[in-house]
């Protein structure tokens, strides 16, 4: 038998921390147990797509399965919508079977390279989270393989204390091997959209306040700019067009060679993006659109996907990686304060985008809440940007907000403990599950949510 | 139209199904076990709206193949491609050791290879058409200390191929044979090696093109013709002091 365990380098998307590290690639379900099986005492993690950002998908010390080639597309349910799949099934997998059918996944993110699996464990959210809830809200059972080795079948009625601890429980809870739910209706591959401009902040939340009427919205928003113009940007809100679009309604071949035109990896440098050009760019994207609105069709990748057509973009942050902050937050004053603070550091954030949630709230690890979050790219500046990050806690926390545990590759267990009060009682949960801690990434030992640091 | 996968729970052997499945083929996804070719049975149904049927065959089975195999043809209709990628590399100091492991491995590479060759072979000269394709291996093309047994079970379907082909030709009957170098799978995994290894995806689709274009015997990756070549190269008397792999 050839060895299934081989050395791997493994990081989040944004590349800090990368480490080398015994890994699995399972085929098929069984090999995920025949992984856990044979892990030699050591503590294990899923790794789908590897689109959270910082330590949640790997462990230094332990074994990591990749679980990307659980691809298959089990049942589908013509008149429901309701499907079956595999957990390392994507948000691509999906739309490229079934858009032509009419049907989209009910949440994506803002890109569709996620699997199934992680976009359950991350309970992702999207542009429509104050219609549609988040991703765990349309989950209607999943199979999951536990510590004991078994694997059980959870929903809101069966095993509800897994199945709710494993929405958003960032994979600790065992490895989702399967999940049902359902998708969403659609006529075609359009959205129906508008851009408008917004001068600041208070503008943003006077647009976002009359937006009630779109399933679909978030914004762009310049984070380079302070004073008069500081939250400046462009509020995108849109929904699926009714309209099935002039020719072929989806035609893959065309999208899978926009998306094969571009390649960051040949730019990769750390000098590209700098205060200056991300400053250049952000001018440059809010003076793009001339007019205060515009309404447009577009198609849903450009949509919901624009950066999917720059592959590896994460490579744009050079060999010394990126991080990202994002965090939510239920009154206005603390973005205020948030985008005071950031514009004030000096350290420019790349892309920055700010939506309001809706009142939906999972509970346990899951992130989203009422409020508005806001995510910023940071190129890795090591410790004055991580003193900045700190700095960021202190206002989400005090304002009673949180930071997604996706993005997350350096926030300390007590601010976690502060940020996500229900964690004591997800921690019961995990360690009913998974009482000796077989399943532990690096991010959970350092919040303390597993490797049995009860401190 | 219709395409037969032996091995199709392999991730060549799902790849060459979904090659051929977005292309218009109803598939037959033979394997071992049920459950996991159900599965890949149900995605290719759901992805590419084809009929994806699942034949239960264990290679060493050699007495059930032929009723398991026309009676599976009498519901799917003609076969236009017919491709074996099941194999078992087994352990070589395993089959050194214990008599049964070594026929084990040739039983699955070669004995039972041969049996659903032949069964498919009758069906495809009564259609007059169709193409076998036998996935066979480098490993095949010249004894190795470290992988002999398995090498010459590869080796021997390689040869059976060959005659295979000569005898199928007159009746409008392609039959390639597939050498695959390193390929991303579950066989490779831990294999370090400054070669780089193909897709599954990758090799599937210059699988397929090779039976498009009537090829007889290809290389995957095409590389992998130059090494074999200059391996083959070697004296003998030299060739058996070295140590390669």
């Amino acid at each position: 038998m050839t060895d299934i365990w081989a050395e791997r380098e493994v990081s989040g998307w944004g590349r800090v921390p990368r480490a080398t590290m015994l890994c699995a690639r399972a085929d098929h379900p069984r090999d995920v147990a025949a992984a856990l099986a044979a892990r030699g005492g050591e503590p294990m993690i899923a790794h789908g797509l590897g689109r959270s950002y910082g330590d949640a998908a790997m462990m230094r010390g332990g074994r990591v399965v990749f679980t990307r080639r659980l691809d298959r597309m089990l049942a589908f349910d013509e008149a429901s919508g309701v499907v079956r799949v595999e957990a390392g099934v994507s948000v691509e997998d999906l739309i490229l079977a079934f858009l032509p059918r009419g049907f989209f996944p009910p949440v994506v993110p803002g890109t569709w390279f996620v699997t199934v699996g992680g976009a359950i464990a991350a309970d992702i959210h999207g542009k429509n989270h104050h219609v549609a809830g988040s991703f765990g809200d349309h989950v209607r059972a999943i199979d999951i393989l536990v510590a004991s080795g078994d694997v059980v079948h959870a929903s809101r009625d069966e095993n509800a204390d897994l199945f709710a601890a494993t929405i958003g429980g960032m994979g600790l809870t065992g490895v989702i091997l399967s999940a049902e739910f359902a998708m969403e209706r659609v006529a075609g591959p359009l959205i129906d959209m508008e851009s408008i401009k917004f001068e600041n902040l208070d503008e943003y939340f006077a647009v976002n306040a009359e937006s009630d009427a779109f399933s679909h919205t978030v914004s762009w928003i310049d984070c380079t700019t302070r004073g008069d113009a500081m939250g400046r940007g462009i509020y995108m809100r849109g929904r699926h067009s009714s309209v099935l679009g002039a020719g072929d309604p989806f035609d893959a071949g065309v999208v899978d060679d926009a998306m094969k035109l571009v390649n960051a990896r040949p730019f990769e440098a750390n000098w590209l993006l700098n205060g200056l050009s991300i400053r250049a760019f952000n001018t440059a994207y809010f003076n793009k659109q001339l007019k205060k609105r515009v309404a447009a069709q577009a198609h849903f990748k450009s949509f919901f996907f624009p950066l999917d057509s720059v592959r590896g973009w994460n490579h744009l942050y050079g060999d010394r990686g990126f991080m990202q902050y994002q965090m939510v937050v239920p009154d206005r004053e603390a973005v205020r304060e948030v985008l005071t603070e950031i514009t004030g550091a000096g350290m420019a954030s790349f892309l920055a985008v700010i939506k309001d949630f809706g009142a939906t709230c999972n509970g346990g690890l899951s992130f989203p809440r009422p409020g508005t979050t806001l995510a910023l790219d940071f190129p890795n500046h090591g410790a004055p940007l991580l003193a900045l990050m700190e700095r960021l806690d202190r206002i989400v926390a005090t304002a009673g907000g949180r930071v997604y545990l996706a993005k997350d590759a350096r926030m300390s267990r007590d601010t976690f403990r502060e940020m996500y009060p229900d964690w004591e009682a997800w921690r019961d949960v995990k360690e009913r599950w998974d009482p000796n801690h077989h399943f532990q990434s690096e991010q959970g030992l350092r919040l303390g949510l597993c490797g049995g640091a009860s401190s | 139209m219709s395409a037969w996968i032996f091995g199709a729970t392999s991730r060549v052997g799902e790849a060459l199904a979904r090659h051929w499945a977005q292309r218009g083929y109803d598939i037959v996804l033979s394997a071992r076990r049920r459950e996991e070719a159900e599965a890949i049975a149900s995605d290719i149904a759901l992805r590419f709206r084809v009929r994806a049927h699942v034949l239960v065959l264990d290679a060493t089975d050699i007495d059930g193949h032929e009723a398991a195999i026309l009676a599976m043809a009498a519901s799917s209709g003609a076969i236009d491609h017919a491709a074996l990628v099941f194999g078992d590399m087994g352990d070589q100091e395993g089959s050194q050791a214990d008599s049964a492991a070594a026929a084990h491995v040739i039983n699955v590479n070669y004995t039972g290879a041969v049996s659903i060759c032949e069964t498919l072979a009758a069906l495809m000269i009564e259609q007059g058409s169709g193409n076998i394709i036998g996935v066979s291996s480098v490993a095949g093309d010249r004894g190795r200390a470290s992988n002999y047994i398995y090498g010459s079970a590869k080796g021997a379907f390689t040869l059976y191929l060959q005659g295979l082909r000569n005898r199928l030709h007159e009746h409008g009957v392609g039959v390639l044979t597939v050498k695959l170098g390193f390929v991303d799978t579950r066989m490779t995994w831990a294999l370090q090696s400054g070669l780089p290894k193909a897709t599954p995806e990758a090799s599937a689709a210059a699988i397929a093109a090779a039976v498009e274009r009537g090829e007889n015997v290809m290389y995957y990756p095409r590389f992998w013709a130059g090494i074999m070549g200059i391996i083959r190269a070697i004296p003998e008397p030299i060739y058996k002091r070295l140590k390669i792999g």
